[in-house]
């Protein structure tokens, strides 16, 4: 099953995507790096694991998408939501603990969700969401619809079993889920080869007879014209995809992590920062002329008013009311009759 | 009025419910074609079809979480696991995800699925098949958890559960789906949740039962009943949210409890019952609260151990008497 890395294929992007995916990327990047700042203020607390340099996969892959679509992601779920649209208030508010956070304080970092953007979490158990995805894909078969539901969830998560459990209904049922590995090769400190008997994560697609691609994953191209394929495949055939996503995290795990120095070298990371995903699509507008250094120092200056318009909102909004703290433990409601 | 057993009973609610709404879908293992492991699923498949009667291979966690991403989405799942054992598998969607999707997302996903089976020792079965759930269960804010004890209560309680809001555990006696009972025929029953019964008036002691329990206290008082002892027998048929006002008043009235539970005595319902006495009446109690509950050991196959270990009329018995202080 598993593929060599599809050839990109940016000759079929014009300028217009281009620019919105530079924008897209450079806005989760903008924002991940101030909410690093706050975090370390103490603004921002408990887990908060950064996406930064994966943005190529949020972007590319939720540009396939369409609004009545559905997404489910693991914890590291800053990009997605954005990718898909929350706003930066809501989403920064969410990481403060405040009220105009998108779940009213309650969820935090790992816990972003969104109902009128389908976005349907951050999850924080590895793995642990991805039979949630076999469901939304098995309500939208149920109805006849012709949805999708992305999944997203790191290498690690292949290793557990809800990921074996959920994939094999997949397959069996026929439901349009696509699963999307982000590899970023270290779940949390195990690089995959300390963690996997084969490491060819693409062979475990094949055991549920579930078609697989794998993507080089810092070509935000190619990852749009593989989750296409998926998504084309998910709403006309009614057949879920995995996609393996070849990607490296830049940061460490989560803040309390040191970004390199123990279970990857200072070497290795600097290697990987050179197919930084904003960089290679920055080089390939510049080339194409599509982009001077002017127009995008005005871009980042307009994404960093954005960002730092974000942080003020968040900062300035309440904390949740006491009362709140009850609230939505249970819907509240009597049971009637016919 | 006709008499059913308890598993026709809660085949009556699934039935009743999925023609009532086609958002509601029943999945697990051997539900469809072989028509249920326990038969509380016969017909359903050649009713309703397979895409709302849903044969899912051995795999709790699995089907559990699809049954929670389904509801996320706005259908009205009932997850069927074969027994709660086996459920322990599934207990990170069961908790993580179905139990806090709601709070976790500020209201925004709400999460109207039944998980239901059986619970409770059956008959040597041994150690790994012989469990009663319910207070791990009731321990984690964001599920309701029903324990019915009768065909009528079942039916009325499986009904509620699934056009309920929340994720609610639904804990099936799995010696109860033989016993019989009055269920009305033509007649919509839905029994609130939260709400206890009274299953036998009496003024001398309290015995505060749930699910098997409870048919072991009507035994044990209309027994005592031909002694002039006359217990007040309270089903609390939900144990989350749990119904203190009806155990509060029987308590006040006859100033003694038992409180008798499957389960095993740590932490167990009989704790947090005891506890809600202790605060509502503590003024009233003429003796200490008694609990009769499983011995604390994993259950053993031979016949005598089994029957050593279990809560049963006699261990009720002693317990109420010596509340009553006639030993």
């Amino acid at each position: 099953m598993a593929k060599k890395p599809p050839k990109s294929t940016s000759s079929k992007s014009n300028s217009e995507l281009n620019h919105s995916f530079l924008r897209s990327m450079l806005l989760q990047r903008r924002f991940e790096e101030r909410a690093a700042e706050a975090y370390a203020l103490g603004k921002i607390g408990g887990f908060c694991h950064l996406y930064i340099g994966q943005e190529a996969i949020s972007t590319g892959a939720l540009s396939v998408l369409r609004p009545d679509d559905y997404v489910v992601t693991a914890y590291r779920d800053h990009g997605q939501a954005l990718a898909r649209g929350m706003t930066p208030r809501s989403v920064m508010a969410e990481l403060f603990g405040r009220r105009d956070g998108c779940a009213g304080g309650k969820g935090g970092s790992m816990h972003l969700f969104d109902a009128k953007l389908n976005f349907l979490g951050g999850h924080g158990i590895v793995g642990g969401h991805i039979p949630l995805a076999t469901g939304v894909a098995f309500a939208i078969k149920y109805r006849g619809g012709d949805q999708v539901c992305l999944c997203f969830f790191g290498e690690a998560a292949v290793n557990i079993g809800a990921f074996h459990e959920a994939l094999n209904m997949a397959g069996l049922w026929k439901v349009p889920a696509v699963f999307i590995i982000e590899n970023n090769r270290y779940g949390m400190g195990t690089e995959v080869s300390r963690a996997m008997a084969n490491e060819d994560v693409n062979a475990r697609a094949a055991t549920y007879n579930i078609p697989a691609e794998s993507v080089d994953a810092q070509d935000v191209f190619a990852v749009r014209d593989a989750v296409t394929r998926a998504v084309d495949r998910a709403r006309a055939e009614k057949t879920p995809t995995l996609l393996e996503m070849r990607t490296y995290r830049f940061m460490g795990h989560s803040m309390s992590d040191a970004v390199s120095g123990t279970y990857r070298t200072k070497a290795e990371l600097e290697q990987e920062m050179r197919r930084d995903p904003i960089i290679l699509l920055h080089n390939r507008m510049t080339e194409a002329g599509e982009i001077d250094d002017a127009a995008y120092a005005k871009l980042d200056d307009e994404i960093k008013v954005e960002v730092q318009d974000a942080w003020d909102f968040a900062d300035a909004s309440p904390e949740p009311e006491l009362e709140e703290l009850y609230k939505n433990v249970v819907v509240e409601s009597l049971v009637t009759s016919h | 009025m006709p008499i059913v057993t308890y598993r026709d009973a809660l085949n009556q609610a699934l039935r009743e419910e999925m023609q009532h709404d086609d958002r509601v879908f029943l999945m697990g293992e051997e539900v469809g074609e072989y028509n249920g492991a326990y038969k509380v699923s016969r017909g359903l498949l050649d009713q309703f079809g397979p895409m709302r009667v849903v044969d899912t291979p051995i795999a709790e966690l699995g089907f559990a979480g699809i049954g929670v991403g389904a509801a996320m989405v706005g259908l009205r799942p009932i997850i069927e696991f074969m027994t709660w054992n086996f459920a322990l598998l599934a207990l990170d969607q069961v908790v993580n995800a179905a139990a806090k999707m709601l709070y976790m997302s500020n209201g925004q996903f709400p999460i109207p699925m039944v998980f239901r089976g059986p619970n409770g020792a059956a008959l040597q079965l041994s150690a790994q098949h012989s469990q009663a759930w319910e207070s791990w269960l009731a321990h984690i804010p964001g599920l309701k958890v029903v324990t019915p004890a009768t065909p009528y209560d079942a039916k009325g309680l499986l009904k509620s559960a699934i056009r309920d809001e929340n994720p609610v555990v639904f804990l099936e006696g799995e010696m109860l789906y033989n016993t019989k009972g009055e269920v009305p025929e033509g007649e919509e029953i839905l029994i609130p949740l939260g709400k206890a019964e009274r299953k036998r008036q009496g003024e001398h002691c309290s015995v505060i039962a749930h699910g098997k329990t409870v048919l072991i206290a009507i035994q044990v008082a209309d027994a005592l009943a031909k002694e002039g002892i006359n217990l007040d027998v309270i089903d609390l048929r939900t144990i989350r949210p749990m119904d203190v006002e009806a155990i509060a008043e029987s308590v006040k009235k006859t100033n003694r409890a038992v409180v008798v539970e499957e389960g095993w005595e740590m932490c167990g319902v009989g704790a947090q019952v005891v506890d809600y006495i202790q605060r509502e009446c503590f003024d009233f109690l003429d003796a200490p609260v008694l609990r009769v509950h499983q011995a604390d050991v994993p259950m053993p196959y031979a016949k005598n151990l089994e029957r050593a270990a279990k809560p049963d009329a006699q261990k009720l018995t002693a317990a109420v008497r010596k509340v009553l202080y006639l030993e």
